[in-house]
C-alpha cells in the first residue's frame, strides 16, 4: 500500500509527518523548520504558502489570508463579530464563506488546500515518491460541516483523505506510544483558533475516548486580541492615532502582541515596540507577565467548563484523572498551565512538544490504516447529538453526543397526506431543544411511492462514520429497495463545487509549477551572472580577448532570457555560459593557488 | 425485533442462526463466528443479531463490566474499519455496519438500566412499550410536588418564600433519590432472580409462571424508576 502521511492542519501553523522504523517523525524542510505557517497570499508572481507568504502579512494584509480554519465549515453570519479582525474581504455564495484575493473568490477548503498542497510537496521532496494519501486532523470538537469542509480541502488538494481524526486524541496516540501509559488520561488541547478537551481510557493499546467537549471559537488568536485591544487603545489615547482608520496596520500590532505573549512565557517582563503608520515614529510600552496574565484570565477561564463538562459525561471526577496531557501552543502559558493543575488536581505532563504531538499522531494514525501498527486501536466520539426537526422546530435527538463512532441510528418514516411523494427532512447538530439554536447540517427529500397515507415505510439510516461524518442511506421496506439520497449541505461546497475545484487545482498545478521553475531559473541565472562578471574582472586579462569576449556574449544572451517568462531558454543559455566560462574559472583557480602558495615553503604545502 | 424470538432456550438459538447463512463472498456455509472458514471474509452481523448475542453473553442480567469491556475490546479489534482500509470496498463496509452495531450493543448492554429494558423488550415485545409511570403510592405526593415547583419557578428565589420552597423542593429530592435507590436494589433483586431462572433452563409450568411474574414486576419497576429519574433530575437543574 502506497504510504499515507499525517497531517495537523492547524490555525497557525501546519506540519506533516510519516512513519520511520516504528516511530513517527515530523518532516522538515531544508532549513530544519517542521512548521509551515498556514498563511497564503497573493504576490505579483502568484500564490504562495507558508514562511515567504507570513512575510507578506504587513506588507500586504489585504491579499494575504492567515487562521482560515476558523471559516471552515461557516457562513458568513457566524463570523461577524470576527470580521474586524480581519484585514482580508469576506463574502458568502451559497452558504459558504469566500475570501477575496485580487480578482478572485476562494472558498476556505480552497486555501485550505493550498497549505496541504505545500505540505504534499514537503512530504515528496523528502521521501523521494508521490504522496496521495493522507490523514488529516481537526479540533475534536469540530462539527460535520466542518469535517466535510477539511475531507473537500484534501480532495482539491490531490490527497485522498483516509481519515479524519480528533486533534486530541491523535496527540494521546503519540503519547501513548511514547509513554506506554495503562489509565484514564485528559488531553488539553488550546490551540491558535480552538479548544478541545478529551478523555480517554487507555488500556492494552485501545485509546477509548470516553468525552469530549470543547469550544471551536476559543484560542491563541482570542489572548492575542486581547492585547490588541489593549495597545489600540493606548495608542490612541497616547499618540492620538486611531487605528482603526488604519486597517492595513493591524497585522504589524497583532504580529508584535503574539510575540510579546511568547515572550512572557519565559520571561516576566518584555518590551513592547510598535510601528506607528505615517512615519509617526513608534509606540513603545513595557508588559508584564502579570498584566498579560490579568488580561487573559477571563478567555483561559473559558476553557474550564468545557473540561467540567467532559468530566460529567465521562461520569468521573477529577480525582480519576490519572494524567493531563497538554498540546498546542497556547499551553507554554504558565497561567494556563497552573489554571489546569488546579482544576485537575495535579501537575500536567509537558514533556512532549505540544506544537509536534498532533502529527505525530497523525502519523502513528496512518500506520494503523496501513497495516503497520496492529496493536493500537482509536475508538473515538461523537462530539455533538445527531438529530432531526420534528413538529413544532424541536430536535429530536437520534445519535448522542459522545457516543463511539462508527455510530448508527435507523428512522422509520411515512406519510400524513394520501398520494404524497416526498419527506423533507432536515438533520441537525447540537445540544438544544429548539431547531434554531442548533447548528442545521444538511436537507434531504425522501422520495415516497404515491400511497394512502401511513402506507410508506421507508426506513432512514444515518451512520456517523469513524472520521465524525455522516452519511444518510434510505430503504423503502415495502420492497427492500435502497434509493440513493442527495444531501444538501447547509454550510458547505457541493459535490459538484468540490469536482469544480478539483479540476481548477490541477489546472493551476501545471501553471503553478511552471512559475515555481521560472522563478527558480530566474534566480540561478542571477547568481551566475554575478558569479561570472566577477570572474570576468579578476581574471579577464589571463584568457585570450576573443574567448572574453566569448563569454560576454554569453552573458548578455543570458540575461535576456532571463528576463522571458521561458524557464527551459534561461536554462539553456546558462549551460551555454558555463561552457565558455569554463577555461576562464580553471584558470582563475590555478591562479589562486599560486598566489595563496606565494612565500610559503614546500613543506608546508606537502 | 420480531416477537417469535421470545425463546427461554439462548443459547442454541445463536447456533441454529449461525449455521443458516451463507457467505457473502464465496457462498459457502458459514459456521465460523465472523468470518468465513474458507475465505477468511468478514460476515455481517444478522440484523436479526441481539445485542447479547452480537457481544457473544447469553441473556443474563448481571454481567460484569470488566468481561464486557474486555469482549467489546476484542470485537473491536475484529470489526474496526481501521483494519479494514486494505481490504476490498465490500469488506469496508461490512465493517463499518459491524462495528456500528457493536458499539451500539455496548453501550446498551454497559448500563444496568439501559440492558434491563433492552432485555424486556426482547422478551416480551416493543422497548418503546415501556411508558414512563409514576409509582401508585406517590401520586398525591408527586402532584403536590409539581404544585411546588410551578410555585418556586414564579417566586422571587432570594425572598424568604423562595428559600422556604426551595428547602422543602430539595429534601424532596432527597426523598426520591432514596426511593430511586430503593427500585434499582429491588432491581438488582429481580435481575439475580431472572439469572437463576434461566441457568435452571427449565421449561416446566412453574418456571414459565416465575419468569412472566419477574419481568412484569421488572417493567414495572423500570417504569417507576424513570419516571423519578426524571423528576429527580428536573429538580436538580430547577434549585441548581
Amino acid at each position: 500500500m502506497a504510504r499515507i502521511v499525517g497531517i495537523d492542519l492547524g490555525t497557525t501553523n501546519s506540519l506533516v509527518a510519516y512513519m520511520k522504523d516504528g516511530q513517527p517523525c515530523v518532516i522538515s524542510d531544508r532549513h530544519g523548520r517542521t512548521m509551515v505557517p498556514s498563511v497564503v497570499a497573493l504576490t505579483d508572481n502568484g500564490l504562495i504558502v507558508g514562511d515567504s507568504a507570513k512575510e507578506h502579512l504587513t506588507r500586504n494584509p489585504e491579499r494575504t489570508v492567515y487562521s482560515v480554519k476558523r471559516f471552515m465549515g461557516k457562513g458568513l453570519a457566524d463570523v461577524q463579530s470576527d470580521l474586524t479582525y480581519f484585514p482580508y474581504h469576506l463574502t458568502e455564495t451559497g452558504g459558504v464563506i469566500r475570501i477575496r484575493l485580487g480578482q478572485k473568490h476562494y472558498s476556505p477548503p480552497q486555501i485550505s488546500a493550498m497549505i496541504l498542497k505545500e505540505l504534499k510537496l514537503r512530504a515528496e521532496a523528502y521521501l523521494g515518491e508521490s504522496i496521495t494519501k493522507a490523514v488529516i486532523t481537526v479540533p475534536a470538537y469540530f462539527n460535520d460541516s466542518q469535517r466535510q469542509a477539511t475531507k473537500d480541502a484534501g480532495l482539491i488538494a490531490g490527497l485522498e483523505v483516509l481519515r479524519i481524526i480528533n486533534e486530541p486524541t491523535a496527540a494521546s496516540l503519540a503519547y501513548g506510544l511514547q509513554q506506554r501509559t495503562q489509565g484514564t488520561i485528559a488531553v488539553y488541547d488550546l490551540g491558535g483558533g480552538t479548544f478541545d478537551l478529551s478523555i480517554l481510557k487507555l488500556k492494552d493499546g485501545i485509546f477509548e475516548v470516553l468525552a469530549t467537549n470543547g469550544d471551536t471559537h476559543l484560542g491563541g488568536d482570542d489572548l492575542d486580541r486581547v492585547l490588541v485591544d489593549l495597545f489600540v487603545a493606548e495608542i490612541r489615547d497616547r499618540r492620538g492615532i486611531d487605528l482603526s482608520n488604519y486597517p492595513d496596520h493591524m497585522q504589524v500590532v497583532r504580529l508584535e502582541a503574539e510575540r510579546a505573549k511568547i515572550r512572557l512565557s519565559d520571561e516576566l517582563k518584555t518590551d513592547v515596540a510598535i510601528e506607528l503608520p505615517d512615519d509617526k515614529g513608534r509606540f513603545f510600552r513595557e508588559l508584564t507577565r502579570d498584566q498579560l496574565e490579568s488580561l487573559t484570565m477571563t478567555v483561559i477561564e473559558r476553557t474550564l467548563a468545557p473540561c467540567r463538562m467532559a468530566l460529567k459525561d465521562a461520569g468521573l471526577t477529577p480525582k480519576d484523572i490519572d494524567e493531563v496531557v497538554l498540546v498546542g501552543g497556547a499551553t507554554r502559558m504558565p497561567l494556563v498551565r497552573q489554571r489546569v493543575e488546579t482544576l485537575f488536581g495535579k501537575p500536567p505532563h509537558c514533556r512532549l512538544n505540544p506544537d509536534e504531538v498532533v502529527a505525530l499522531g497523525a502519523a502513528v494514525q496512518a500506520d494503523i490504516l496501513s497495516g503497520g501498527t496492529t496493536d493500537m486501536l482509536l475508538l473515538d466520539v461523537t462530539p455533538l447529538s445527531l438529530g432531526i426537526e420534528t413538529m413544532g422546530g424541536v430536535m429530536s435527538s437520534l445519535i448522542r453526543r459522545n457516543t463511539t463512532i462508527p455510530a448508527s441510528a435507523k428512522e422509520m418514516f411515512t406519510t400524513y397526506v394520501d398520494g404524497q411523494t416526498g419527506v423533507d427532512i432536515h438533520i441537525l447538530q447540537g445540544e438544544r431543544e429548539l431547531v434554531k439554536d442548533n447548528r442545521s447540517l444538511a436537507r434531504f427529500r425522501l422520495k415516497v411511492p404515491p400511497l394512502p397515507s401511513g402506507v410508506p415505510r421507508i426506513e432512514v439510516t444515518f451512520l456517523i462514520d469513524a472520521n465524525g461524518i455522516l452519511n444518510v442511506t434510505a430503504t423503502d421496506m415495502r420492497t427492500g429497495q435502497s434509493q440513493s439520497i442527495e444531501v444538501k449541505p447547509s454550510y458547505g461546497l457541493s459535490d459538484t463545487e468540490v469536482e469544480r475545484m478539483i479540476e481548477d487545482s490541477f489546472k493551476f498545478a501545471t501553471e503553478d509549477v511552471n512559475a515555481r521553475k521560472l522563478i527558480e531559473a530566474r534566480l540561478d541565472a542571477e547568481s551566475l551572472i554575478k558569479t561570472t562578471d566577477k570572474s570576468l574582472a579578476e581574471a579577464g586579462h589571463l584568457v585570450a580577448p576573443e574567448e572574453a569576449e566569448a563569454i560576454r556574449a554569453a552573458l548578455s544572451h543570458l540575461s535576456t532570457a532571463k528576463d522571458g517568462t521561458d524557464s527551459r531558454a534561461i536554462r539553456a543559455r546558462m549551460a551555454e555560459l558555463e561552457q565558455s566560462a569554463k577555461h576562464l574559472n580553471v584558470v582563475m583557480l590555478d591562479a589562486s593557488l599560486k598566489k595563496g602558495l606565494q612565500g610559503k615553503k614546500v613543506s608546508e604545502v606537502s | 425485533m420480531a416477537n417469535d424470538q421470545s425463546s427461554t432456550h439462548p443459547v442454541p438459538r445463536r447456533q441454529l442462526q449461525m449455521a443458516r447463512s451463507m457467505c457473502w463472498h464465496c457462498q459457502s456455509e458459514v459456521t465460523g463466528e465472523y468470518f468465513c472458514e474458507r475465505c477468511v471474509k468478514v460476515q455481517p452481523v444478522s440484523k436479526e443479531t441481539d445485542y447479547f448475542t452480537c457481544l457473544g453473553f447469553p441473556r443474563r442480567l448481571m454481567l460484569d463490566p470488566k468481561t464486557l469491556e474486555a469482549k467489546f475490546y476484542e470485537l473491536s479489534r475484529t470489526f474496526h474499519p481501521d483494519f479494514y482500509q486494505t481490504k476490498s470496498a465490500a469488506e469496508q463496509t461490512i465493517s463499518l455496519s459491524n462495528a456500528a452495531v457493536l458499539n451500539t450493543a455496548y453501550r446498551t448492554l454497559r448500563d444496568p438500566i439501559q440492558r434491563a429494558e433492552y432485555l424486556l423488550g426482547l422478551e416480551t415485545g416493543s422497548v418503546k412499550d415501556i411508558r414512563t409511570s409514576p409509582p401508585a403510592d406517590l401520586f398525591e405526593e408527586i402532584l403536590e410536588l409539581q404544585d411546588t415547583l410551578e410555585e418556586y419557578r414564579a417566586s422571587d428565589h432570594d425572598a424568604d418564600e423562595g428559600r422556604r420552597l426551595r428547602d422543602t423542593l430539595k429534601t424532596e429530592q432527597q426523598t426520591l433519590e432514596r426511593r430511586k435507590e430503593e427500585m434499582e436494589s429491588q432491581l438488582r433483586k429481580l435481575f439475580v432472580a431472572w439469572d437463576k431462572l434461566q441457568d435452571a433452563g427449565e421449561a416446566t409450568s412453574p418456571a414459565r409462571a416465575e419468569r412472566d411474574r419477574i419481568l412484569k414486576q421488572m417493567r414495572d419497576l423500570l417504569s417507576h424508576r424513570t419516571y423519578i429519574n426524571n423528576i429527580v433530575n428536573d429538580l436538580a437543574v430547577t434549585i441548581a
